[in-house]
């Protein structure tokens, strides 16, 4: 905290990426990745809200043990859109489409990403996806679970599946393209001096999960496309009665829909390894074992899929290969935990709002993990299988997780790509009702799936209501938490003061530059001499040096 | 993003911006390979529970014009290679020449398939309502095996429409692109020095090439008794 009060209050950019050119012509046909980030980040937002509301629908809806607001019918429609919205349009593109498309090119020190119109051809083709998904919301909605499985999805359904299959469909070419993009840029374009293990954590993560959308999402495409196909032309890829199978549509399925939690979590790892090392004035612990570990996840996330399906009648040794293999993929997660604690020892800790949601990351990602596992070995999960304990598990790793990355991401570069600080006292109670409200909308399913509560239910037995009451109760909290940033950051555009271009200060090569960045993101290409993390080593940062009491001989700290 | 000659404004050297074009097309590929996978991944699981039933899909296939195709593609791959060679010794006319020779047997296995296309549609043998295999051809042994033989053999052509039309829009995809690098070529824009385009859609063309190489011997030659 005293470094930022100890400086001169600095002066905005007189030129910079947000009025080098004026226009809507200038924003809908930009190249310029820090303006397709923004693009990426109002429309995200928008899907994250209308995910939002068909969650806010199904939590009142679920009340009362009768279900009285909605139809069985049009439940099954809302939790079905409410799936489709947060993971397709939200969850996935979120931090690599905003955060990576921003940051990536100024942390290795390029102009731009190596392929800047297919990276406006990416955000377009969200788009059109995104229209469609609407378009089919609309038309009455979707009613079979964001896991679109056969024959109800491809036969028997009365919903609006073609438009929102094609939908997620021409979505998932926009992942592609995003990845390809990252790839590419990271291995041509970096700065001189900026070598692979000078990079930044954050890069590292994107750079996995580009792995992951290269290969995962142009199956799930097939998959889709071959749904859909049987649903239009009354195909038999996986309809039973015409000599299909409906478990070849699971197995395609999975193959991508599990690496793709691992596409939502990873970037977010990415994010809280960059806040923890920059408010614990450290470097990030284990870099090489970080960096392996995120490799290590999206090689290993490609191995575990049928765990999904071990009640779709698998055998007893297919589904011990990937329970076992289950247990593996948990082990990298783990280790990037320790890895973090062990940043934050001795280290000097402050916690301004990325920090807490930093915290927030580290707790809830825990409990979301470890019950991962419960849900991995076999024996339990025959009895925790498609109730609420899974989606608990899975709201842990997504909203405790992913989400909480995310709004770590937004408060941790809102400087730097705004120019402005936000009330720090505000967001800062914001992230505290966030986590109180989470968990009072999650924990109560662990119990109530446990006890037996199925998922995608309308309606449940008297003895369950005390859970649900107080989940929904949760999710009131849970709201407030995320309107507040979205009112005191457009608040701080106009009003905040001038955050200047090292607030934090961090080590990075991103606040070496202007906030906000000038459109060609370096005024000269730098030249990388430096580690990463490196705060022993950079005077330019106007920090103390920092001080890390030597051990005392009595052995007592 | 500018461009100044050939170079684009984000990238610091002509070398950046080819190694950066030929990353990007490879890694294109590969998901390429994963999106003809899960098709193919399909079609493998389905031969293998119903071998009966694809066999006899498998025997109304035109051998014939199906080698042809396979003649006709290599021989397309070839001129293609030929074009990235002229490309790198910086021959324009000779790049014209053979980019056009393989637009030429390009529309040739298009046409051709087309032939293919026409007669299953003849023969009632697309899937849908008017899909039919008279019973003659189905031996009694057959369809006591498999009392969902007719419903499996419509699988195989499901399957069969899916992975070659797949494979036919890349085609024509791919002659979009070397009609787009004809014009270009016209206007001299390939050189020694500069002839990345003309390399990467020769790279597009060869994987479409590989694709039907699999596709052949998988669709038209396994379990064939003639």
């Amino acid at each position: 905290m005293s470094a930022t009060e100890s400086r001169p209050a600095e002066q905005m950019p007189e030129k910079h990426y947000l009025n080098a050119d004026y226009g809507i012509r200038s924003w809908l046909l930009t190249t310029d990745h820090k303006r397709i980030a923004l693009l990426y980040l109002v429309s995200v937002t928008f899907f994250f809200l209308l995910g939002g509301i068909f969650a806010g629908l199904i939590r009142l809806h679920l009340l009362t043990p009768k279900g009285a607001l909605l139809s069985p019918e049009v439940y099954n429609r809302m939790f079905t859109m409410h799936g489709v919205a947060m993971i397709f349009f939200f969850l996935i593109p979120s931090i690599p489409a905003v955060f990576g498309n921003f940051f990536i090119p100024l942390m290795i020190g390029a102009k731009d990403l190596a392929f800047p119109k297919i990276n406006l051809l990416s955000w377009y083709l969200y788009m059109i996806g995104g229209a469609l998904a609407l378009y089919s919301f609309m038309s009455g909605g979707l009613d079979t679970g964001w896991t679109f499985y056969t024959p109800l999805s491809s036969v028997y359904s009365n919903s609006a599946v073609a438009p929102a299959v094609l939908g997620i469909f021409i979505n998932g070419f926009s992942s592609i393209l995003t990845g390809l993009n990252f790839l590419v840029t990271v291995h041509t374009m970096r700065a001189p001096g900026m070598t692979w293990f000078r990079l930044p954590m954050f890069v590292w993560a994107h750079y996995a999960t580009s792995i992951i959308m290269i290969l995962g999402t142009p199956v799930v495409a097939t998959t889709l496309a071959l749904a859909g196909m049987e649903r239009l032309f009354h195909l038999g890829f996986f309809n039973p009665q015409l000599g299909g199978d409906p478990v070849l549509f699971q197995h395609l399925f999975w193959f991508y829909s599990h690496p793709a939690v691992y596409i939502m979590i990873l970037p977010a790892m990415g994010v809280i390894s960059e806040i923890i090392p920059t408010f614990s004035r450290k470097p990030l612990f284990g870099y090489k074992v970080m960096a392996g570990a995120s490799l290590a996840i999206a090689i290993v996330g490609f191995l575990v899929w049928a765990h999904h399906m071990f009640v779709a009648g698998q055998s007893a040794y297919a589904a011990l290969a990937f329970s076992f293999l289950t247990m593996l993929v948990a082990v990298p997660s783990a280790v990037k935990t320790f890895n973090w604690t062990a940043t934050m020892y001795r280290g000097s800790i402050s916690f301004q709002t990325p920090m807490v949601y930093a915290f927030g990351f580290l707790g809830l990602f825990l409990v979301g993990g470890l019950t991962g596992l419960f849900l991995g070995t076999l024996g339990t999960d025959i009895h925790i299988h498609d109730t609420y304990f899974v989606v608990a598990h899975f709201h842990y790793i997504m909203v405790g997780g992913a989400v909480m990355g995310y709004m770590g991401a937004l408060h941790y570069w809102w400087p730097k790509m705004s120019g402005r600080m936000y009330s720090e006292t505000l967001a800062r109670f914001a992230a505290v009702i966030l986590f109180v409200g989470f968990n009072l909308t999650f924990f109560p399913q662990f119990l109530m799936g446990y006890a037996g509560m199925p998922r995608r239910y309308h309606s449940y037995p008297p003895e369950f209501q005390i859970y649900n009451v107080l989940s929904t109760a949760g999710a009131t909290i849970l709201a407030i938490g995320y309107i507040l940033p979205i009112l005191y950051l457009l608040w701080s555009l106009k009003f905040g003061p001038v955050a200047g271009r090292n607030p934090w200060p961090s080590t990075g090569l991103e606040w070496q530059t202007a906030s906000p960045p000038p459109t060609e993101n370096f005024e000269v290409t730098p030249v990388v001499t430096w580690e990463a993390y490196d705060f022993e080593n950079r005077p330019d940062l106007g920090l103390d040096k920092p001080v890390i009491p030597a051990a005392p001989a009595s052995g007592h700290d | 993003m500018h461009r100044t000659g050939e170079l684009y404004g984000h990238f610091e050297t002509l070398d950046q911006q080819k190694e950066s074009a030929s990353l990007g097309m490879w890694i294109f590929l590969i998901t390429e390979v994963m999106f003809f996978g899960g098709i193919f991944l399909a079609y493998t699981v389905n031969r293998h529970a119903n071998p009966v039933a694809f066999a006899l899909g498998s025997n109304t296939l035109d051998l014939r014009l199906g080698a042809i195709n396979t003649g006709v593609l290599l021989a397309s791959s070839f001129t293609m290679a030929m074009a990235v060679w002229a490309g790198h010794v910086g021959k324009q006319k000779l790049i014209t020449l053979f980019l056009i020779l393989t637009l030429l047997l390009g529309g040739i296995f298009l046409g051709i398939k087309g032939v293919e296309y026409a007669a299953k549609f003849e023969h009632h043998l697309v899937p849908g309502s008017s899909f039919h295999i008279p019973a003659e051809d189905v031996s009694a042994a057959a369809a006591k095996a498999d009392p969902y033989f007719a419903a499996h053999a419509q699988l195989f052509f499901s399957l069969y429409f899916g992975m070659t039309g797949l494979h036919a829009l890349h085609m024509v995809v791919g002659a979009g692109l070397l009609i787009w690098l004809i014009l270009q070529s016209r206007k001299g824009r390939f050189t020694a020095k500069y002839n990345t385009p003309v390399e990467m859609v020769g790279l597009y063309w060869h994987f479409v090439d590989i694709v039907w190489i699999y596709l052949f011997p998988l669709l038209y030659l396994i379990d064939r008794h003639k």
